[in-house]
């Protein structure tokens, strides 16, 4: 079920700021791409860019285009909403809903729109949990509330919550930076599994972490605070990490900067 | 459920090329794609058949919906105080209109008679000495509860402590009317006596009345009442001024007292003047305990403008004479006092509202 | 401060210097002392409700029976017909204030928060929140009675206390609103929910706990509420269950008409016993809703 994307000539601005300029790029199926770069760069604001989720901030809007699989998710008559249900999120920090149990967490996306089947969504949660690698530690206490859970774990019910509704694409913005290292390793092996079925978008700070999960890395810069962010130089993470085209992009990789 | 079906069989067809149908992407390459030819606006439609995402169709009749009902109830509570505002005052018009006294400064109240005498003079002074008087006694009192939850009681302490001035907001105001005339009351009496007897030269403590029913015992009882507001808000503020700032006091060498004075006080100045006024305002409209206590003056008797006095404030006015409400003319003239009382009120709480909002912005 | 830096070359590890030393033990005694005077009128207020009221509220007839046919001067009978009116009047209120009051917070919190249209609708609140009881009952007499000339009734005194209510419903609904997180929000948004429902089902059960607790408050201050009780409806001995009557007891008028009798007389007492039940019921409110506020999933800032 993984979609391919395209974004061609995407313009993010907020009200009169220009967040991002002029993006293009490609992430294929069953990929892991990972967008690094300085804080403010925009890739944080590109990624919300994908399931439409920056139009949450009043004043926000996008030009060009974003494509899944040619389907262009910013033509008229497109329903952010309906896009949100074809590309998943996990966000920074584990945010697990604390009205609900661990169950109702991962059935929520499927819940909350409309399956009602019993069978259905315990099937759902068994295996979106199953996926996220969460399964064996929660089996015994589904009905247990998700903000029991240790972050790591939480993280992984979020992962779990997020893949229920079966998306095409799957966006992680920073998942990691609230965790300790032993849950991010699990993360990441996780994030490793999970692009066998999907497509998987990845914002982090941490290089290494790049580096480990990710098969293309693009890189990300300002000019200066206030202008927009660019996107500077997307290519295999082998490439980026050795043998970068452009200067920046081996200056930031190497720590000169950022 | 459209999530669960979208696509799955396509999507999962690994003979399907992902860039079939696309033959207008210029560039499929991992390197940042120059595209020549923008395709702006002239992009595939979402239901394109071509297309590999099929995106669900979203009811949006549950948001319009939705929408629709809670601003519609924003919108009530605008178009109730504007109501509230506009037909307390054509109501009150056509009395204010016939009023052969003039209503701001005459302390007469004829309503019932062929032509129609009153004026509200009386009324304010009542409502407004009992009211700041009440707040005199007990802001004071509520910065010193305050400062003693905060900085002084230990934790064990501070709890239960808070909880029980909570408490005396959960009494209802009929009770304290009831407490006040029957056990407050007859105990002041001796204080009222001996402050009219040294001070009774300033009209304020002249001679007055000699029962439980004075304007002195309405404000001891209302500044009880509005303690608990005055000192939970207070409470708060304390509570938030920096740590940083209450430690480079006592890294200074500041005595406890000395930090409250350089760093407490100063940051909860604006809070604290904030909750006074809220508590001034809760006092000026408070009905029933003061028409239990304060006792009516005989309609021939002159207006005392003493704290030992009896007296009336706009809201035991109304309250007393709730059954008299016959005609028009005289509803209109009770209407005419509430809408002061409500004019009085506003400009309190509006006053306690800037002054918290720049508090805001300061800190 | 300065003497010890320059007036002596030791260092001095005693405490400050008098008069410092005297304003500081000033101080403290001053807290002491405001916080022991703030604690007297709730302990004396207490103790004359449960020295005069308690002995009436232990009996069973207390709760079950009404005044009907009791003279002041005959001891018996209860205040069944004035818990019956509180707690109807206060129902019919929560009924209509609630709805209205927690949609106004959602319509302010979640759909026009930092719009201009915000402010409109939060300084009508501040002007609701500010309106003396008096006015409110005042405004439903010369609404109901004087213009559409309907008799004083229950509902009526409902409707003033709406006016009351939903100021503190509607606040407390917005703070709570306010503590839920955006990525809560944020995290129903990416599962495809829509907005509407996002705020039923992942919002308002997370804020529910604090909201639950401003309604309990809200239920609590209008039964306690006088004004437009003696404005708008005529007190009564007998059992009353229809709101559209124009005779309904309820406990502060209970009170109120009961508080003229000679004070050796049982009818007198009885006072003091409605007095002790209607505090108890306030109270009794009111840590339900700190228990309710205790369970909540939401941290305070």
């Amino acid at each position: 079920m993984a979609k391919r994307i395209d974004v061609t000539d995407v313009d993010i601005f907020y009200g009169a700021f220009h967040a991002v300029a002029d993006v293009s790029m490609t992430v294929e199926p069953r990929t892991v791409t990972a967008f690094i770069g300085p804080s403010g760069c925009g890739k944080s604001t590109l990624l919300r860019t994908l399931n439409r989720m920056h139009e949450v901030i009043p004043g926000a809007h996008v030009q060009g285009s974003v494509e899944l699989d040619g389907t262009n998710l910013y033509a008229p008559g497109v329903d952010p909403v309906a896009v949100r249900r074809v590309v998943g999120m996990v966000f920074q920090r584990p945010n697990p809903f604390p009205s609900m149990s661990i169950f109702d967490n991962v059935a929520s996306g499927l819940r909350l729109n409309g399956v009602k089947n019993k069978k259905v969504l315990s099937e759902a949660v068994e295996r979106s949990l199953v996926a996220a690698n969460l399964w064996n530690e929660v089996k015994d206490r589904l009905g247990k509330a998700g903000i029991g859970l240790s972050g790591g774990q939480q993280q992984r019910l979020c992962i779990a919550r997020a893949i229920a509704v079966e998306p095409q694409v799957l966006l992680m913005d920073e998942p990691c930076s609230a965790l300790d290292p032993i849950s991010t390793l699990a993360i990441e092996d996780l994030i490793g599994e999970l692009k066998e079925k999907y497509t998987v978008v990845i914002v982090t700070h941490n290089m290494q972490q790049a580096a480990r999960v990710s098969d293309q890395t693009a890189f990300f810069n300002l000019a200066a605070q206030g202008k927009p962010g660019k996107l500077i130089e997307i290519g295999s993470t082998e490439k980026i990490f050795s043998n970068p085209d452009q200067k920046a992009t081996e200056d930031y990789i190497t720590g000169r900067f950022g | 459920m459209s999530v669960t079906e979208t696509g799955e069989s396509e999507a999962l067809d690994p003979t399907r090329s992902p860039v079939a149908g696309h033959k207008d992407v210029s560039a499929h390459t991992p390197v940042p794609a120059v595209n020549p030819s923008p395709r702006r606006g002239a992009a595939p439609r979402a239901s394109d058949s071509r297309s590999g995402v099929k995106l669900a169709k979203i009811g949006r009749a549950g948001d319009r919906t939705f929408l629709g009902v809670s601003a519609g109830s924003g919108a009530l509570i605008v178009l109730l105080v504007v109501f509230v505002g506009v037909f307390l005052l054509v109501l009150a018009l056509p009395s204010l209109l016939d009023n052969k006294a003039n209503f701001l400064t005459s302390q007469e109240w004829k309503v019932s008679g062929s032509e129609l005498r009153f004026g509200i003079a009386g009324l304010l002074w009542t409502t407004v000495l009992s009211s700041v008087v009440a707040m005199a006694v007990a802001v004071p009192i509520a910065i010193g509860v305050a400062l003693f939850i905060t900085q002084y009681a230990p934790r064990r302490v501070a709890g239960p402590l808070a909880f029980l001035v909570d408490l005396l907001a959960a009494v209802p105001s009929v009770v304290f009317g009831l407490w006040g005339i029957a056990v407050l009351g007859p105990r002041l009496v001796p204080v009222s006596e001996w402050l009219s007897t040294h001070l009774g030269f300033i009209p304020l403590f002249a001679p007055g009345i000699r029962s439980p029913g004075t304007v002195f015992v309405v404000a001891i009882v209302l500044a009880i009442m509005i303690l608990p507001i005055v000192t939970a808000i207070s409470r708060d503020v304390f509570m938030q001024t920096p740590r940083d700032h209450m430690e480079a006091a006592l890294a200074l060498g500041a005595t406890r007292w000395e930090t409250i004075r350089t760093a407490v006080l100063p940051y909860g100045r604006s809070g604290v003047i904030s909750a006074s006024m809220l508590g001034l305002g809760r006092a000026l409209g408070e009905t029933i305990a003061v028409m239990i206590i304060l006792s009516k003056p005989a309609d021939n008797a002159g207006f005392v403008p003493s704290l030992f006095a009896g007296g009336e404030t706009f809201a035991s006015k109304i309250a007393n004479n709730a059954q008299e409400f016959d005609t028009p003319s005289k509803t209109g003239a009770y209407i005419a006092s509430g809408l002061v009382l409500f004019i009085v009120t506003f400009a309190v709480n509006a006053v306690a509202r800037v002054i918290a909002e720049r508090g805001h912005a300061k800190s | 401060m300065s003497a010890s830096i320059t007036g002596t070359d030791k260092v001095t590890l005693t405490r400050p210097s008098g008069a410092r030393t005297i304003k500081n033990s000033l101080a403290a005694v001053y807290v002491t002392l405001a916080t022991v005077l703030a604690i007297v009128p709730l302990a004396s207020i207490l103790y004359s409700v449960i020295s005069k009221g308690f002995h009436l509220i232990t009996s069973s007839s207390w709760w079950l029976q009404s005044q009907r046919g009791i003279t002041p001067r005959r001891e018996g009978g209860g205040l069944y017909h004035a818990l019956v009116g509180t707690v109807e009047i206060a129902l019919i209120c929560a009924a209509i204030a609630v709805p209205i009051g927690v949609l106004g917070a959602i319509y302010l919190i979640e759909y026009a928060r930092g719009k201009k249209v915000a402010r409109a609708v939060s300084f009508a609140v501040d002007i609701l929140s500010g309106i003396p009881s008096i006015v409110a009952a005042l405004f439903i007499y010369a609404l109901f009675i004087t213009v559409f000339g309907f008799g004083r009734s229950a509902i009526a005194v409902s409707c003033a206390l709406v006016l009351l209510m939903l100021p503190t419903v509607l606040r407390s609904t917005e703070e709570m609103l306010k503590l839920v997180p955006d990525t809560l929000r944020e995290a129903s948004y990416a599962l495809g929910v829509p907005k509407w429902k996002t705020i039923l089902k992942v919002v308002i059960p997370t804020a529910f706990s604090g909201i639950s607790t401003g309604i309990v408050l809200g239920l609590a201050r209008v039964m306690g509420e006088t004004a437009p009780l003696l404005i708008l409806v005529a007190y009564g001995q007998g059992i009353n269950f229809s709101p559209t009557s124009d005779v309904m007891a309820a406990l502060p008028t209970m009170i109120n008409s009961g508080r003229d009798q000679a004070q050796q007389m049982p009818g007198y007492e009885r006072v003091w016993g409605a007095a002790l039940t209607l505090i108890l019921i306030v109270m009794v409110l009111n840590l339900i809703a700190r228990g309710i506020a205790r369970m909540s999933k939401l941290k305070e800032k």
